[in-house]
C-alpha cells in the first residue's frame, strides 16, 4: 500500500514516458549513517543510573556469555531514555555496553522498523492501515491525522514538534478498527472527530482516555449484545424451596 | 532437477571434521560466530540415481558435488559459514515437501532487481550471475515493474574495493568472510527486505590487510577490483600460475596478463598454504612493475647514471673489481629480499670461486653470521607447517604481528581462534591481530618470564599439548623451547629461507672483513652507512630504488613475474614461480646475468642451462628441487639444533629494549609495493589515515581488548 502511493506521489506528472517506463521506488528510511549535527557519534550518550540498572537486570537474564542477547531490550531502554529515537551514539553505547561489535548493533536496529533512527516529536502516532483497520477507514484516519497537524505527510514532524506520524502494520487490534497507537497506548474505534479530540488533548499535554473511543467496552459487538442478554440466574434460583 | 534420498548407513565411520565446519568447542562463549557441531557418522544419500556417503553433517550441496551433480549458488562458499540465503541452491528432496527445485524461478527473482550493465560490468565474462542466467535463467523479463528496480547507494571500501551496489544480490559472502577470516567486524547488512543492503552503515573504509579477496568471493559485479576498473576482460588475459614473493608464505597466484603487462594478480587454490585468499599486497602491488624499472645497464659516471650495454656495464664491473682490488673475503654480496633461489646460487657459487665467504643478508647484522646457524633447518624455519598451525591449542606470538608479516598466516590463527579453544599470547608491541590475545609484555624481560613459568598463560602453555611459539626473524636469537617443532620462525622476507638453505651467510672471519666490493643482489633495504665510501657497488635489481642508487654500475633483472625461478617458503617448502610476461628493455634474468658476469670475470660457473643449475641447487639441498613439499626435520635433529642454538644465545643478555614489530607500514615493504600507486593510495587511506573520516577512531589497544 505504501509502496504504491509512494510511487504514486513520484511519478512524473507529465504524460510523455521516455524509454525507460520506470521511476525510483523510494524506500522510506535511509539504511546509512550520516553525520548531522543532531545525530553524530560526538554526541554523548549515557544510561541514566535508574536506566542502568534496569540494563543489568536484563543483562542477568542471559547466560554471561551471550550477553549480546540483550541487545533488543537496551536498545529499547536506551531509545525510551533519548527522547524515543535511537541515536548512532545510542547504538554505539549500547554496543559498547554489551561488548559487541558495533555493526552487530547497527543491524539489528536498522532491521527492526521501531527503532527510528531520526529524532519524533513529542508525540509519536502511528496509524494502522493494514486491511481490516483499512476496510474500517483507516485511510479517512490517516488523512485526518495529517492534515489535522497541519497537513504533514506520513513519516513527518508537525512543525510545533510535537507530533510525529507514521504509517504502521498490524498491531493486534482488528476487533477495534481503525485504531491508532499514541505513544504507548492503543486508541481504537476511531473516526475522524473522535481522532481530533484525541489529538487535541494529546496537543494539550492531557492524557485522553485509552481504549475504543466509541464509548463501547472493549472489543465488545458494537451492535450490542447478541447472546446471554438474558439475566443471570442468582444463587438459590431454580433449587428447591428449603435450599433457596 | 536434482533428487536425493537419504539413509543412514551403519555408523561407524569416525570421521571427523567436515572440510571447514570445524568443531564448536565454545570455550568462554567470548568468539562471536556459532559454527556447526561435530558430527561423527557417516551418510548414504542417492543424487540422481547415484549413490554417495558423506560424513553426517555435510552439507547437502557438497553431497551432491561428490555425486558428481553440479548445484548451482551464490551464497554458499565452501570456506565460509553457510548462510542459506540466496535460495539459488534448492534441491528436491524425498518425503520432504520444501525445498522444491526452483532454481529457474530464484534467478527470475534475482534478476528482477539486478541492473542489466553487463557491458560496463568488471564482472562480465567471471560472473556467476551471468553464468547461471545463461544456464538456468530465462531469455526474457516477466517483470515490467514501473516502480523500477531497487536503487542503492554505493560505497566507499577504500582504493582498493569498487563498490556498485545495485548490483548486489545480499549473498553476504563479504560479510561473512570480513567478520569470520579477516577479522573485520564492521561489515554487515543494514535494512530488511527489499531494502537490505551490505556496508558499514557508518562511513567507513574496510581496513583489513585481506579486503581484496571479497572481490574474488563476490559471484556478482557488486564488488570489483578499483585499480583494475576497466582495464581488461578476463577472456583477453593470459593465465600463470605463479608464487607470489611480497611475504615469505609463498602464496599460490595466478598472475594474468595482457602483452607484456600484468594486468591482476589472483590467488590460486592451495591448502597447504593459503588456502584461496592472498593479502591486498599480493594482490595490488603489481602496478608497481610497471614503475621505476631498470631497463637497462647503467654505468656511474660522476654524480649521473649513462646508459651502457650489457658488454659494457660487465667490463666495467670486472674493471672495478680489479682496480677496487678486493680479494677474497673484501668481496661481499648482499641477498636482498626479492632475490631468486636460482640467482642466489649462482652468486654464491661465483663469490666462492673468486675466494670469498662474505655473504651478508639485507637486515640488520645481516653481515654478521645468524646465531641459529644454518646447519639445522628446524632452527630458522616455520616447523609446524602453515596447515600444522590449526593444530596448535596455545600460540605464542614474540616480537610479531602476524596480521602485517604474513596476513594469509594470521587469518588461520584467526580461523583457530574462532574455532577452537585456542589460546594466544603476545610478547611485543601491541597491535590489532584480529583475535583476542593475552598481553604478556613488550620486550625480553617479559619472555624471561614466562619462560621462568610466571604468570597464567605460561602455565597454560606448560598444559598445552601442542603449545607453538612464533617469532619474526628479526627477534628470534633470543629464546628457545624445545618442543613439538612449535618452534616457529616467521620470516616475512621470500628470499631468506632460501638463502639460510643454501647456507648464503659469511663465515666468522669474513663477516669481520672490511668489503672492497659489494654485490647487491635485490638488496634496498641496506644502511647506506653500511658501505664503505671507497667499495666499489654493483646493484642487481629491477627496480630503481635505494640499492640502484649506492651503485657503481646498475645491472636490470627480472621481477618475479618475468621469471621462472624457485622460492623457498617459510616452511622450507620450494615452490615453482613462472613466468608470465617478459622482463622489460634490456634486462634479463637473474640467474644468467651472474652466469655471463662470471665469464667476464674469467671464472665461469658450470651452468649453461637453469636445468643444469637445478641440478646443482640439488647438489646443495634436494630440498629445493622437491617442489610443494615441507620436509619435517627429525624430531633428534630439531632438538640437537635448538640446542645449540641455546648455547649460542647463552651468553646473549636480555635487553630490556622492547621488541619493535620490523613492519610500520604493511603496504610498502620492497621496491615493488613501494613503486605501485595503489599501494601508495593505502598508505595514505589505511597506514596514515587521511582523507577518511571515520566515525569513530578505535586505537589498536583498544581493538584488541575489545577481541578478548
Amino acid at each position: 500500500m505504501r509502496f504504491l502511493r509512494r510511487f504514486a506521489a513520484a511519478r512524473p506528472s507529465s504524460t510523455v514516458r521516455g524509454i525507460s517506463t520506470s521511476c525510483p521506488r523510494l524506500s522510506d528510511a535511509l539504511f546509512v549513517h550520516r553525520d548531522t549535527e543532531y545525530n553524530n557519534p560526538k554526541i554523548p550518550f549515557e544510561f541514566t543510573s535508574e536506566n542502568l540498572r534496569t540494563a543489568e537486570e536484563i543483562i542477568s537474564r542471559y547466560p554471561q556469555q551471550y550477553k549480546k542477547a540483550a541487545v533488543i531490550p537496551l536498545l529499547h531502554l536506551a531509545q525510551r531514555q533519548n527522547k524515543g529515537w535511537t541515536s548512532i551514539s545510542v547504538m554505539n553505547y549500547v554496543a559498547k555496553f554489551l561488548e559487541m561489535p558495533p555493526m552487530r548493533v547497527y543491524e539489528v536496529a536498522t532491521f527492526y522498523t521501531m527503532f527510528n533512527r531520526e529524532p519524533i516529536g513529542e508525540n509519536f502516532v502511528q496509524v494502522c492501515t493494514t486491511t481490516p483497520c483499512m476496510l474500517r477507514g483507516s485511510t479517512d484516519i490517516l488523512r485526518t491525522v495529517c492534515d489535522h497537524l497541519g497537513g504533514i505527510k506520513p513519516g513527518g514532524t508537525s512543525k510545533d514538534g510535537k507530533f510525529t506520524v507514521i504509517e504502521v502494520e498490524c498491531q493486534g487490534a482488528c476487533s477495534n478498527a481503525p485504531m491508532m497507537v499514541v505513544n504507548d497506548d492503543f486508541y481504537e474505534d476511531l473516526t475522524p472527530e473522535t481522532t481530533k479530540k484525541v489529538l487535541d488533548a494529546f496537543a494539550k499535554g492531557e492524557k485522553p482516555r485509552r481504549g475504543p473511543q466509541s464509548g463501547r467496552q472493549t472489543s465488545e459487538n458494537s451492535a450490542g449484545l447478541t447472546a446471554l442478554t438474558s439475566k443471570p440466574y442468582g444463587p438459590g434460583e431454580f433449587c428447591l424451596p428449603e435450599f433457596q | 532437477m536434482l533428487r536425493l534420498l537419504s539413509r543412514r548407513a551403519p555408523a561407524t565411520g569416525q570421521l571427523g571434521k567436515v572440510a571447514r565446519g570445524g568443531s564448536s568447542q565454545h570455550k568462554a562463549g567470548r568468539r562471536s560466530i556459532a559454527s556447526t557441531s561435530a558430527r561423527q557418522a557417516d551418510i548414504t544419500l542417492t543424487v540422481d540415481g547415484k549413490e554417495v556417503t558423506v560424513p553426517q553433517g555435510t552439507a547437502l550441496i557438497q553431497a551432491c558435488e561428490a555425486a558428481g551433480a553440479v548445484i548451482p549458488r551464490f551464497c554458499y562458499h565452501d570456506r565460509l559459514a553457510i548462510a542459506g540465503n540466496c535460495r539459488m541452491c534448492l534441491v528436491e528432496v524425498e518425503r520432504s515437501p520444501k525445498p522444491v527445485a526452483s532454481c529457474e524461478g530464484v534467478m527470475e527473482f534475482l534478476l528482477a532487481n539486478h541492473p542489466l550493465d553487463c557491458p560496463i560490468c568488471d564482472q562480465g565474462g567471471e560472473c556467476d550471475l551471468q553464468d547461471q542466467a545463461m544456464r538456468y535463467g530465462s531469455d526474457r523479463t516477466r517483470f515490467h515493474e514501473i516502480t523500477g528496480k531497487r536503487a542503492v547507494e554505493d560505497k566507499d571500501l577504500g582504493p582498493l574495493v569498487k563498490t556498485s551496489m545495485n548490483r548486489c544480490i545480499q549473498c553476504t559472502r563479504c560479510v561473512r568472510f570480513a567478520n569470520e577470516v579477516a577479522g573485520v567486524e564492521e561489515l554487515g547488512t543494514t535494512g530488511r527486505g527489499n531494502d537490505l543492503q551490505i556496508g558499514m552503515y557508518v562511513e567507513k573504509t574496510m581496513d583489513s590487510e585481506l579486503s581484496g579477496n571479497v572481490v574474488d568471493l563476490c559471484p556478482v559485479g557488486a564488488l570489483t577490483s578499483k585499480p583494475y576498473a576497466f582495464h581488461a576482460r578476463p577472456w583477453e588475459l593470459k593465465n600463470t600460475e605463479s608464487i607470489d614473493v611480497m611475504d615469505a608464505l609463498g602464496s599460490n597466484i595466478r598472475v594474468d596478463s595482457r602483452g607484456v603487462q600484468v594486468m591482476r594478480i589472483q590467488p590460486r587454490t592451495n591448502d597447504d598454504v593459503n588456502e584461496e585468499w592472498i593479502s591486498d599486497k599480493t594482490r595490488y602491488a603489481y602496478d608497481g612493475l610497471r614503475f621505476q624499472r631498470l631497463t637497462t645497464p647503467l654505468i656511474k659516471q660522476g654524480e649521473r647514471f649513462v646508459p651502457a650495454t650489457w658488454e659494457e656495464a660487465l667490463q666495467a664491473i670486472a674493471d672495478g673489481l680489479a682496480s677496487s682490488g678486493a680479494k677474497d673475503d673484501e668481496i661481499q654480496a648482499v641477498a636482498g629480499h626479492l632475490a631468486d633461489t636460482e640467482s642466489l646460487v649462482a652468486l654464491k657459487d661465483l663469490l666462492n670461486r673468486l675466494g670469498s665467504d662474505n655473504f651478508a643478508l639485507d637486515q640488520p647484522n645481516g653481515n654478521a653470521p645468524p646465531v641459529h646457524g644454518v646447519d639445522v633447518r628446524s632452527n630458522y624455519l616455520f616447523n609446524s607447517t602453515i596447515p600444522g598451525l590449526e593444530e596448535a591449542d596455545v600460540i605464542l606470538l614474540v616480537g610479531t604481528n602476524p596480521r602485517h608479516e604474513a596476513a594469509v598466516l594470521n587469518s588461520r590463527i584467526r580461523k583457530s581462534w574462532l574455532h577452537t579453544p585456542l589460546e594466544v599470547g603476545l610478547i611485543g608491541e601491541r597491535v590489532d591481530t584480529a583475535y583476542g590475545y593475552e598481553y604478556l609484555g613488550p620486550d625480553a624481560k617479559a619472555l624471561a618470564e614466562f619462560i621462568a613459568g610466571k604468570g597464567p598463560f605460561a602455565a597454560k602453555f606448560k598444559a598445552a599439548k601442542k603449545p607453538l611459539v612464533i617469532f619474526v626473524e628479526k627477534n628470534k636469537n633470543t629464546f628457545v623451547t624445545p618442543d613439538w617443532n612449535g618452534f616457529c620462525v616467521l620470516h616475512r622476507v621470500a628470499s631468506r629461507p632460501a638463502a639460510y638453505e643454501i647456507g648464503f651467510v659469511p663465515s666468522k672471519k669474513a663477516s669481520t672483513t672490511k668489503p672492497k666490493f659489494i654485490y647487491l643482489l635485490n638488496a634496498d633495504e641496506v644502511d647506506p652507512k653500511s658501505i664503505p665510501s671507497d667499495a666499489f657497488v654493483v646493484y642487481q635489481g629491477h627496480h630503481g630504488d635505494l640499492g640502484a642508487s649506492l651503485a657503481d654500475v646498475c645491472l636490470p633483472g627480472a621481477a618475479y613475474t618475468e621469471k621462472s625461478t624457485t622460492w623457498v617458503n617459510t616452511e622450507g617448502r620450494a615452490q615453482l614461480g613462472r613466468a608470465a610476461v617478459p622482463p622489460p628493455g634490456a634486462s634479463r634474468e637473474d640467474w644468467k646475468i651472474i652466469r655471463a658476469l662470471s665469464e667476464v670475470l674469467g671464472t665461469p660457473l658450470p651452468y649453461d642451462d637453469v636445468l643444469t643449475l637445478r641440478d646443482r641447487m640439488w647438489e646443495i639441498s634436494p630440498t629445493l628441487v622437491r617442489y610443494d613439499v615441507t620436509e619435517r626435520t627429525s624430531a633428534d635433529l630439531a632438538l640437537s639444533g635448538l640446542k645449540t642454538l641455546a648455547e649460542a644465545t647463552s651468553t646473549a643478555k636480555a635487553t630490556g629494549k622492547p621488541f619493535t614489530k620490523p613492519i610500520s607500514n604493511f603496504y610498502q615493504t620492497d621496491p615493488i609495493s613501494r613503486a605501485s600507486v595503489t599501494m601508495a593510495q593505502c598508505t595514505r587511506a589505511f597506514a596514515v589515515g587521511e582523507n577518511y573520516g571515520f566515525s569513530e577512531p578505535k586505537t589498536a589497544s583498544e581493538a584488541a581488548t575489545a577481541h578478548a
